[in-house]
């Protein structure tokens, strides 16, 4: 069995005036997923704002409460599908609460479209986004030079962008990246290739999202099974049956295979892999799945299963960077819970060691810590969690903080 | 399933049975709201996944209107009863009798109540989680839900103050008195819920499926003969054959013209059609741009 990514998750990063909503709504608009109510919509909207034309980036606009003000104030979901794949974007505004709402969304995705102005070219904020994709880690990054209308569809202004883009990709040690130019606004090289970027030789975008290669966006070597919850459902057809419920976060596992399990240690083989639809031989990420072992020992949620040839850290005390998200600054006299897979422990952040600035980089040794703010942290936790490097392993690298005393999630972390 | 290749399916499977699961794990008393419509029958099938051989670690729900089609309400006790499963209902009638609800027509619309039973039930029971099957593309307001959806002890929504929701590491905390909706085919389209009940070769009431039906047309609607309604002088009663694209108050449901009369069909058809699942068939999400967020704040689910 193989992944054939036929989901993509994607975001795009841009200011407001970048044309973000226009390069959404046209994606939509000429892949055919807008509907003809939606459309009636925004048709009579556009008329009674004295548009001349439709404005394809009202498609975007969620809830009453931004329809009044004219803006967007969080993470919306859009689903289209091509007969290729099937895509989720994750459509955050481009303003204040710009990182919280970024990161959020970055969490999940395979790729990123960072949307410049041509006219404009590398901006603060392309530097902002494109830090905090590499942040978040997100496997791909398409650069769209937006609005070349705007420059005659220059090639020369073009090359200039992208070179000076690369360079300081290249800074940050970023290398999936692609280039493409396009117009939103007249629909040049989205899903149709436009008469006007003739000398443009690659992909459009829509190409691109529909052939990125997404199969090792997660980890295929290291396998790691948080259990989820633990079946016993002790009825006489399955008495003595003790089933370890979870989801493959990474690599793979097979029937036979010898596995230890974090934080204990104690080791054990792989007896069956149960599914509702029949056993498997071999079960890989991120398959939901049962796994019975052969010896019977002392397994509850929280604990991981992983396999010996590459371990995890088992730690009471870890390094992260942190992306603060909550009003509330963060206080270093209180103690905080940490979730990370499926374990919950207290926590206390030992030292604040610097706060990066997003716009240029530079590390500032600043112990408070307010919303959008990512700072470097050294976390001592309760109980032992089983960790990798988040360049390693997204899902064992990541983790939430929450406010015991509100129950909010204020900051995403990513162990470093 | 060694032989096939992952699908878009498989990847929303597995997604909805880890945080189905995860709700299993961490709420104390959850429940599945499930109504005999396409979506929840879609629900119950991954609960299955997410659980078998064990027995659900939770009650199934309906919040009932008694305003249904009477397809939808066998389908639903057939697949309690198959499952095994402890099926709870409620109705509206209870509420109306206790004078928590007061309509003026027991004919009208009832969608707009059935936060109030619902929450009368989550009290009965102390509910801490109630999962649904709505979906993120059915609507604007929707779009920008999460899925674990925090309430208030009066079971409103804050779209301005959810809390953020990151990778897949789901924050299930709540205090006494208050509880989370949780939506785990957030991330399915109409289309991926037809193509998995064709892939699992679900049964779901005949009234999805083409079939002739007394309608009568008011404005742009079809609306369906029913007790509940019946033609306005001048109105004509036609026979017209008919789908449904979702299941409500019958009062309130337009059927669309349609001849697809199997998954396959219905797939096609799904694929191709130029209006939304909501504008085509729901009445009361089109009295303003805005009726389903006002709902949901006021806490329906």
């Amino acid at each position: 069995m193989k992944n054939t990514s036929q989901l993509l998750r994607f975001i795009t990063a841009g200011s407001v005036d970048d044309g973000k909503s226009t390069l959404i709504g046209r994606l939509l608009h000429d892949s055919k997923s807008i509907y003809e109510d939606q459309f009636l919509a925004i048709s009579k909207t556009s008329e009674k704002r004295g548009m001349a034309s439709v404005d394809l980036s009202l498609l975007t606009d969620g809830l009453q409460a931004e329809r009044e003000q004219g803006i967007t104030i969080d993470v919306a979901y859009r689903y289209f599908a091509t007969p290729k794949r099937k895509f989720i974007i994750g459509d955050t505004p481009g303003h204040e609460q710009y990182t919280r709402n970024m990161v959020t969304a970055a969490s999940t995705a395979n790729l990123v479209i960072v949307l410049v102005d041509a006219r404009r070219g590398v901006m603060v904020q392309t530097r902002r986004h494109t830090y905090l994709a590499s942040l978040v880690g997100i496997p791909h990054i398409v650069l769209a030079v937006n609005k070349m209308d705007m420059v005659d569809y220059s090639e020369a202004r073009y090359d200039e962008i992208c070179a000076e883009y690369l360079a300081f990709a290249e800074q940050l040690g970023l290398h999936n990246i692609t280039c493409v130019p396009l117009s939103a606004l007249a629909g040049d090289m989205l899903v149709d290739r436009g008469e006007n970027l003739n000398w443009y030789q690659g992909a459009t975008l829509m190409e691109l999202l529909e052939n990125v290669e997404i199969d090792h966006d997660v980890n295929t070597t290291d396998f790691r099974y948080p259990v989820q919850w633990v079946c016993r459902p002790q009825t006489e057809d399955h008495h003595d049956f003790r089933g370890f419920m979870g989801r493959i976060e990474a690599g793979e596992v097979s029937v036979g295979d010898e596995i230890t399990v974090l934080p204990s240690g104690r080791t054990s083989r792989v007896r069956e892999i149960v599914t509702y639809d029949g056993n498997l031989q071999t079960a890989y990420a991120p398959q939901s799945i049962t796994i019975r072992l052969t010896e019977e020992i002392d397994i509850s949620r929280g604990d991981m299963f992983v396999k010996a040839d590459y371990l995890p850290k088992v730690a009471k005390e870890f390094n992260a960077m942190l992306c603060w998200l909550s009003e509330m600054p963060l206080d270093k006299n209180r103690k905080y819970l940490v979730k990370h897979t499926t374990r919950t422990v207290k926590c206390l952040f030992a030292s604040i060691d610097y706060r990066v600035n997003v716009n240029t980089l530079d590390q500032h040794p600043n112990s408070a810590v307010n919303m959008n703010d990512i700072v470097h942290v050294t976390i001592k936790v309760q109980q032992p969690l089983v960790v990798d490097n988040y360049d390693r392993n997204r899902a064992s690298g990541s983790f939430i903080v929450i406010d015991e005393a509100t129950n909010n999630t204020v900051a995403a972390g990513m162990i470093a | 399933m060694n032989s096939h290749i992952f699908t878009h399916l498989d990847t929303l499977e597995s997604e909805s049975i880890h945080i189905m699961r995860e709700v299993a794990s961490e709420c104390k008393n959850p429940a599945l709201l499930f109504s005999g419509g396409k979506d929840s029958i879609v629900m119950l099938r991954l609960a299955e996944k997410a659980f078998r051989p064990c027995k659900f670690p939770f009650p199934l729900v309906h919040i009932d209107t008694e305003h249904n089609f009477p397809e939808v309400i066998a389908t639903r006790n057939k697949l309690a009863a198959d499952l095994g499963e402890r099926l709870i209902v409620r109705s509206l009638e209870d509420s109306i009798k206790r004078g928590t609800i007061v309509i003026a027509n027991p004919n009208l619309p009832r969608n707009p109540y059935q936060s109030v039973t619902l929450l009368e039930t989550i009290a009965e029971f102390g509910f801490d989680a109630c999962m649904g099957g709505a979906r993120r593309d059915e609507e604007k307001a929707r779009a920008k839900e999460r899925i674990f959806s925090f309430r208030d002890e009066f079971g409103q929504w804050d779209p301005k103050n959810q809390r953020p929701e990151l990778w897949d590491i789901y924050n299930t905390r709540v205090h006494q008195g208050e509880n989370i909706r949780v939506f785990p085919i957030s991330n399915w389209t109409e289309l991926d819920i037809w193509q998995y009940i064709g892939r699992e070769n679900l049964h779901i009431p005949s009234i999805y499926f083409a079939h002739e039906r007394e309608v009568i047309r008011r404005g742009a609607s079809v609306i369906p003969v029913s007790d509940l309604v019946q033609p306005n002088s001048g109105e004509k009663v036609e026979v017209l054959s008919v789908r449904f694209r979702t299941v409500g108050d019958v009062t309130c449901t337009a059927p669309v013209e349609s001849t697809a009369s199997n998954v396959e069909q219905i797939i096609e058809e799904t694929a191709t059609t130029r209006i939304t699942e909501r504008g085509a068939t729901r009445m009361d999400d089109q009295t303003s741009d805005a009726s389903m967020e006002l709902r949901k704040k006021e806490g329906y689910f």
